[in-house]
C-alpha cells in the first residue's frame, strides 16, 4: 500500500474513488430530493440553487438521481466483479495446480466464452435469464470468470513450481492449503489491478446494457438509464447528459488510475 | 542403530524425452549419520533428493525401486501416508533462501507451520517453540524475527529461519540441496557448523547435496559421488579424500583449487 501511494496516478485515484464512493454512500440514506418524485412545474429546468444539475422532462432532481444511479451501477459492477473473481479464483487455482485434463477442458470454456463480444454474450443470457437488475449481475459475473481465472491459472502455475511450495509440501501441507494459505496471497497484488479494470468494465456494461433498456428498469435510476432518458433532451436540457456522462467517466477514471498506479510500479 | 533411509536400485525416467535420469542407485543411511552426495550439475543429485522426499512430480516423472524411510515404502504408500510420515520425519533446506521462504507469510508462521499441520500443540506452545527453534540456530532476537518478513531478513539469516522451520519439530532426516551455495563463504561456513551442531544434539541425519567436495568433507563422515545418473563410488569421506579409486573422483579432487585443498 505504501509503495502505491508514492505514484501519482494512483494518489489520484484514491481521491476521485473516495469521492465518488463518499457521494454513494450519502445517496444510499440522503438525497436533495426524491429521485424518483416528480413535479409537473420544475420540467427542465437548468442548474440552479435549487436544483444543483437541473431537473429532467418529469420534473425530477438530477442530482438525486445520478447519485442514486452512480449507486446502483456501482452496486452491479462491484456484484459481477464478485462473482467473477470468485468463481475466477477457483477455476484458475484449480486448473493451474492440477493442470491436466480439467485444465484443457475448463480452459478451451473460458476461451470460447472470451471468443465472443462480451455484449453480445452478455444480451443472450439476458434473453434467456430476463432482463432485471440481478439477472445483468448474473450475466456480467460469467462473463468475468474466464478472464479472471486465466490470470489467476498462469500465476498459479508460476508459484508452483517455488521453494516454498515445494517446502510446504513436504512439511504436509495439503493441496488445498498449499493452493489457497499458500500460493493464494501471493498472487493478490497482480490481481488487484485487473479487479480495477474488470471493474471499469462492468461499469462500462452495466451502462450499455442499461441504455439498451435491458438492465434496470424504471423507474429506478441507473447511470445508463439516466444517459438513455437524457439522449431525447441533448439540446433542450445538455446538463442531464453531461453530468451523467461525468458521473460514468469518474468512475471510470478513478478505477484506471487505481489499476495504472498498482500496475506500473 | 537401524537403517534409517534405505534407497534400493532407484530409477527415474522423465516422460517428456524418455530419458532415464538416474540408472539405479542404493544407499543407506543410520540415523544421525551424515552423507554427502557430490557431483556436476545433472549428475542426478537433486533428482535423488527429490525422489525421496517424494516432491518429484508423479506426473513427469515414472520412478521405480525401493525407498524405505522408518519402514515405509515411500513410493508405494497413499498420499496421506506419504504426508503423516514425511512431515514429522524429514525437513529440507533449498539452495535459495530468498526463494524458500513465503515471501507473503511471516516467519514465525512457516516456522510453525509443521507443528500446525502435524501436532495438536495450543498457539502459545507451538510459538513457543517456533521462538526456541529460532534462536537454537542462533538468530539474534527470536521474538523480533518470529513476526518479521522473510525480505527483512538478510540471506544468512533466512537460510537459518529456513533450518529452524525445518528442524522445529525434529525431524529424523535434514535433506540440505546446496545450502550453502547461494551464501558468501564466511556465512558457508557458520552455516555448515551449526548444521554440525544441530545433527550431533537432535541426532538427525543429514543428506547433504553439494557440488563442493570440500563442503561435504566439513559436514559428512560419509560421501557419495555421482556422476551421469550413477553413483560412481561411496564411503568414509577421508578414505575417498586420500584414495580415491574410481577416475571420476579423481578428477573431481584434481579441480578444487589448490589452494582450498587443505581447508
Amino acid at each position: 500500500m505504501k509503495q502505491y501511494l508514492k505514484n501519482k496516478n494512483f494518489r489520484a485515484g484514491l481521491l476521485i474513488t473516495g469521492i465518488m464512493i463518499l457521494a454513494i454512500l450519502i445517496g444510499l440514506v440522503w438525497t436533495p430530493y426524491d429521485p424518483n418524485a416528480m413535479s409537473g412545474s420544475e420540467k427542465l429546468q437548468g442548474p440552479s440553487g435549487a436544483h444543483l444539475f437541473g431537473t429532467d422532462n418529469f420534473g425530477r432532481d438530477i442530482f438525486s438521481r445520478v447519485i442514486q444511479g452512480a449507486g446502483a451501477t456501482f452496486l452491479i459492477a462491484a456484484a459481477a466483479v464478485a462473482i467473477g473473481l470468485i468463481v475466477g479464483l477457483i477455476v484458475g487455482g484449480l486448473t493451474g495446480f492440477y493442470g491436466g485434463v480439467l485444465d484443457e477442458v475448463l480452459m478451451r470454456i473460458a476461451d470460447s466464452i472470451l471468443a465472443f463480444p462480451s455484449i453480445l454474450l452478455a444480451l443472450v443470457m439476458i434473453a434467456i435469464l430476463g432482463k432485471g437488475k440481478y439477472n445483468i449481475i448474473i450475466a456480467l459475473g460469467i462473463l468475468f470468470v474466464p478472464s479472471f481465472a486465466r490470470i489467476v491459472r498462469t500465476e498459479v502455475a508460476k508459484q508452483k513450481n517455488t521453494d516454498y511450495v515445494r517446502n510446504a509440501r513436504l512439511m504436509g501441507a495439503s493441496n488445498m492449503r498449499i493452493l489457497f494459505l499458500h500460493i493464494m496471497p501471493n498472487i493478490i497484488p497482480v490481481l488487484l489491478s485487473s479487479v480495477a479494470i474488470g471493474f471499469n468494465n462492468a461499469v462500462l456494461s452495466e451502462a450499455s446494457m442499461s441504455y439498451l433498456g435491458v438492465g434496470v428498469q424504471p423507474p429506478d435510476p441507473s447511470l445508463g438509464r439516466l444517459l438513455s432518458e437524457a439522449q431525447g433532451y441533448l439540446f433542450q436540457a445538455p446538463w442531464y447528459a453531461i453530468f451523467t456522462g461525468v458521473a460514468i467517466i469518474l468512475l471510470i477514471l478513478g478505477f484506471g488510475l487505481l489499476a495504472d498506479g498498482m500496475g506500473g510500479e | 542403530m537401524g537403517d534409517m533411509l534405505t534407497v534400493k536400485d532407484l530409477r527415474v525416467t522423465f516422460l517428456d524425452n524418455n530419458k532415464e535420469a538416474l540408472h539405479g542407485i542404493s544407499f543407506t543411511m543410520q540415523e544421525g549419520e551424515r552423507l554427502g552426495l557430490v557431483g556436476e550439475s545433472g549428475s542426478g543429485k537433486t533428482v535423488t533428493a527429490m525422489a525421496i522426499t517424494g516432491l518429484i512430480e508423479r506426473s513427469r516423472v515414472t520412478v521405480t525401486g525401493d525407498v524405505v524411510f522408518e519402514g515405509m515404502d515411500l513410493h508405494r504408500c497413499s498420499r496421506s501416508q506419504l504426508r503423516s510420515i514425511q512431515g514429522p520425519g524429514m525437513g529440507v533446506v533449498f539452495q535459495e533462501p530468498m526463494n524458500s521462504l513465503n515471501p507473503l507469510i511471516k516467519v514465525g508462521y512457516q516456522v510453525e507451520e509443521t507443528l500446525r499441520i502435524h501436532t495438536k500443540k495450543t498457539p502459545e506452545e507451538r510459538r513457543k517453540l517456533a521462538i526456541d527453534a529460532l534462536d537454537r540456530v542462533g538468530l539474534p532476537n527470536p521474538d523480533e524475527i518470529y513476526s518479521k518478513y522473510p525480505h527483512q531478513l538478510s540471506g544468512g539469516q533466512r537460510q537459518r529461519a529456513m533450518i529452524a522451520a525445518a528442524m522445529v519439530i525434529h525431524p529424523k532426516l535434514l535433506i540440505c540441496d546446496e545450502p550453502t551455495t547461494a551464501l558468501d563463504v564466511s556465512v558457508q561456513a557458520k552455516i555448515l557448523k551449526l548444521l554440525k551442531e544441530l545433527s550431533d544434539e537432535y541426532k538427525v541425519g543429514i543428506l547433504l547435496i553439494s557440488h563442493d567436495l570440500l563442503v561435504v568433507k566439513q559436514l559428512c563422515e560419509n560421501v557419495a559421488v555421482m556422476y551421469k545418473g550413477n553413483i560412481v563410488e561411496q564411503g568414509k569421506t577421508l578414505d575417498i579424500f586420500n584414495a580415491p579409486k574410481d577416475e571420476y573422483t579423481r578428477q573431481l579432487m584434481a579441480a578444487i583449487p589448490k589452494r582450498r585443498r587443505h581447508e
